[in-house]
């Protein structure tokens, strides 16, 4: 069984959740950007959690079925189509031998998930099949597909059926203009001043076009007044500039104190700019989904409320594999 | 005659220019074959040729240089 590609879409790459433990030398968490609904998708068309999808970024692929299929499509608002005829997102449906699944224009989110029974059946490389093209490492030949690749599929488990879909509320998605993304001050927090700090919460913010897996770039707030310094052994002149050091994944850089960066699942693992907070773990999966000119506001919280909200996301998976199950 | 809309295959930026300093691919009421290209939407640090899709005259841009654009947006109309 295997699935042809005739258009490759954007940057369509192969995704499961990911490959963590290799971060600190420098291999990042890669998988998908929204994982939760990278699960979903898994979860409908009767795979585990985390089997390998494909993830398509703004457009969808054009693919070619060699054999009988069950597939969903989750995340994004990205409309597919079966041989012409549109399908629900959200949804599982058969695909018959032959057919062409395409997609209609982006209509809300950003990533559309593509799971289909049996799983994208690449390679496992360091515990992953996740693709980080950077690296040129895992997924398909390490890149995004192009047209004429041939994705093989894992053997189907008997639950796939079609006709299952995820109600709205299970399925964790950015609701609300702006998007809020909730924040914890980090250890840089005292390199800007405290009228730069406050600025950074109540601004508003804008997703600016070259956001990608590797970090998500923000624009139209104002710039952070630094508290003056003598650099310290081993920073850069900038006042943004700090002595190198580890980059966590969610962590918001912001290089001239102009533009925060919120590193995502492809980010390097470490470097010189200082670090404002980081991006809750609960809200990740948000990010993956906003478009460009996305209005977003970072929201301060501490500890005991980021924790609270993991749990909270966590139960929410939960609640998702309760009614797949 | 028909008219028949060219849309933005994805959300960025659109420019009707292959660089700043160049001139524009298409001004309004110019002919086009299916495969000229009209414009570029940029997103995610690539470039993206928007096609004619058809070939006609255009009649209008709707979108105008540097618009932030979504995906599905009319971006300019064509005779065909």
């Amino acid at each position: 069984m295997a699935v042809k590609v005739l258009k490759p879409g954007l940057a369509t790459t192969v995704q499961d959740l990911g490959r963590p433990g290799y971060y600190h030398i420098g291999i990042p968490l890669s998988g998908g950007m929204d994982r939760h609904a990278l699960a979903a998708a898994n979860l409908l068309v009767g795979n585990e959690a985390g089997a390998a999808v494909l993830e398509a970024v703004f457009m969808g692929p054009e693919l070619e079925f060699t054999e009988d299929a069950v597939v969903a499509v989750t995340g994004a608002e990205l409309p597919p189509k079966l041989d012409g005829a549109p399908r629900e997102t959200w949804t599982s449906f058969k695909v018959k031998r032959g057919q062409i699944l395409s997609f209609d224009f982006l209509k809300q989110g950003a990533r559309g998930y593509i799971a289909v029974a049996g799983g994208i059946d690449v390679p496992v490389v360091l515990g992953s099949r996740s693709t980080y093209a950077l690296g040129a490492l895992g997924g398909f030949k390490g890149r995004k597909l192009e047209a004429g690749d041939e994705l093989p599929i894992g053997h189907a488990a008997a639950t796939g059926k079609e006709g299952r879909s995820v109600a709205r509320d299970l399925r964790g998605q950015p609701a609300g203009m702006p998007t809020e993304l909730r924040a914890m001050p980090g250890l840089y927090w005292h390199r800007i001043t405290e009228a730069a700090g406050n600025g950074f919460f109540s601004d508003t913010w804008k997703v600016a076009p070259e956001a990608d897996r590797i970090g998500y770039r923000f624009k139209g707030g104002k710039p952070l007044e630094f508290v003056p310094r003598e650099p310290p052994f081993g920073a850069g002149s900038d006042p943004s500039n700090i002595t190198d050091a580890c980059y966590p994944y969610g962590s918001i850089q912001v290089p001239g104190g102009t533009e925060p960066i919120v590193l995502h699942r492809d980010a390097v693992s470490g470097g010189g700019y200082f670090m404002v907070g980081t991006v809750i773990a609960a809200d990740m999966d948000l990010i993956g989904q906003l478009q460009p000119n996305t209005p977003v506001k970072f929201v301060k919280v501490d500890m005991k409320e980021a924790l609270a909200a993991r749990k909270s996301r966590s139960e929410l998976l939960g609640r998702l594999h309760s009614a797949l199950a | 005659m028909a008219t028949q809309q060219i849309f933005s295959p994805l959300p960025g930026i659109f420019y009707r220019k292959p660089a700043p300093d160049k001139p524009v691919y298409k001004n309004d009421g110019d002919v086009v074959v299916e495969s000229d290209t009209i414009g570029l939407i940029e997103v995610m640090k690539s470039f993206n040729e928007v096609k004619a899709g058809a070939a006609g005259k255009i009649v209008r841009f709707l979108a105008e240089n540097e618009d932030a654009v979504m995906a599905g947006q009319p971006i300019a109309e064509i005779d065909v």
